[in-house]
């Protein structure tokens, strides 16, 4: 297997220490599959190995390659930002942004300046996928108005918006209450095929993984300790 | 009323408006970082940042002495290499007012940036923006009403001001002498019906700001 053909390449070390707990993060695979599913119990690093992946956390040691491009390696002292790596972000609990409207949250990756933009300022991609998740008669309203399902489509339409190469989704349908979250896999697998996006899942879900694993690793203790 | 009542008043709104625009700039600034870097002497640099609170104002103001006198080690260098003077001045009333008022600030910002839910601005990170962007778009429009009410109070508080600053700037009508200030001269002076005036100018000017403080205070978390 060449290089080129993984997706993600990932090999870290990183030590946490924190509220009376110390951790290390040992975390190792490299999977060539368009959707990869990392599957552990809550408090097996899942999240911080998600994070590292999207330049949120640092790790100590290692390397992040994703299609053959270096995004970290302490070696070679390359450690890209966060904002450089071009990864949509799907987070838990969906960290819409409570002071902005729906529009203003799916606009926000477009404009990179200081301001954020306009309460009716529209732009075609913008509008595009606030039609495409039928969230255009609510563009108007805030977060703490939508309803679980409407958030997830306003967090998704905003990691999409911005073309990335590749989602990041951190235990997307935990939040959900269960007829929902079976509509809402649909709805991203559906997404998914469609737009052949790669995407790297993190889960304590077993049903997550039997829909979404294409390649199915496990963490347990800061390790992967299973690979199929 | 009499016009030195005027003066006082103009002189304590410019001396407290200059030390809340200079407190919400530093505190701010001090405040998040306090709130957001982990560095070794933290908490150090916090309790020494919010002595001024505690300490009673003529120690402060014999400090401030100390260190902006003619002699002391900032105060020399500033009168020969820029030719500024600030004991004795509307300036160093600017100062005292600033530093006794300062905690106010830094205390409401660091915790209104605290309660600045971190996924926020890693979302906003992932989504492209630079750190200063991140600031200026998540974490200062979520942490503002908090900054703002510790911003009123540190105006109160500047406009109250009487210890530090008669030490540093002392009571020259018309110059430095502020209305709580005259309000002091007045008493001493037998004064009656203008020190009636100052102190209910003065009482009325609190209570606006403590009202506007009270009404922006209510953050719960607009999640």
């Amino acid at each position: 297997m060449s290089e080129e053909n993984n997706n993600f390449d990932v090999q870290i070390q990183r030590h946490v220490q924190g509220a009376g707990r110390s951790f290390t993060l040992d975390v190792s695979f490299q999977t060539a599959a368009r959707q990869t599913v990392i599957y552990g119990p809550s408090g097996a690093g899942k999240s911080l190995s998600l994070q590292a992946i999207a330049g949120l956390l640092q790790p100590d040691r290692g390397h992040i390659r994703f299609q053959g491009q270096t995004l970290f390696d302490s070696q070679a002292g390359i450690a890209l930002a966060a904002r450089r790596r071009g990864f949509g972000y799907l987070f838990q609990d969906y960290a819409l942004f409570p002071h902005l409207n729906l529009r203003q949250n799916v606009a926000f990756g477009l404009r990179r300046g200081l301001f954020n933009p306009g309460a009716r300022r529209t732009h075609p991609e913008v509008e595009h996928w606030l039609r495409r998740f039928e969230l255009s008669e609510l563009a108007g309203l805030h977060p703490h108005q939508l309803s679980g399902g409407q958030r997830q489509r306003t967090a998704l339409a905003r990691a999409l918006v911005s073309r990335p190469r590749a989602l990041l989704l951190d235990e997307p349908f935990a939040a959900l209450d269960p007829e929902l979250r079976e509509r809402m896999r649909e709805e991203l697998q559906g997404l998914l095929q469609e737009l052949q996006l790669p995407m790297l899942m993190i889960t304590h879900d077993p049903e997550d993984l039997e829909r979404f694993g294409q390649a199915r690793l496990e963490l347990r203790h800061g390790r992967i300790t299973q690979t199929r | 009323m009499n016009p030195e009542a005027w003066v006082a008043l103009a002189l304590s709104l410019k001396v407290a408006g200059w030390a809340t625009a200079i407190n919400l700039l530093l505190g701010t600034a001090t405040g998040f970082a306090l709130a957001r870097w982990r560095f070794p002497g933290r908490e150090l640099l916090d309790a020494l940042l919010t002595l001024p609170m505690v300490l009673p104002p003529t120690v402060l103001g014999y400090y401030l002495l100390v260190l902006l006198g003619k002699r002391g080690w900032l105060g020399s260098w500033l009168h020969e290499q820029l030719g500024i003077t600030l004991i004795f001045s509307w300036q160093g009333a600017v100062v005292a007012a600033s530093v006794v008022a300062f905690p106010l600030v830094l205390k409401s910002a660091r915790a209104a940036f605290e309660n600045v839910d971190p996924q926020l601005e890693r979302a906003a990170r992932v989504l492209g923006l630079s750190e200063a962007a991140v600031f200026m778009r998540v974490s200062l429009p979520m942490a503002w009403r908090g900054i703002l009410a510790g911003v009123l109070l540190a105006f109160a508080r500047a406009l109250g001001e009487f210890g530090a600053t008669l030490m540093v700037a002392g009571s020259i009508p018309g110059q430095t002498q502020t209305l709580s200030i005259a309000v002091y001269e007045a008493v001493q002076a037998g004064q009656d019906a203008s020190a009636n005036t100052l102190v209910l100018i003065t009482s009325l000017s609190c209570i606006a700001v403590l009202l506007s403080a009270r009404w922006l205070a209510p953050q719960r978390s607009a999640a």
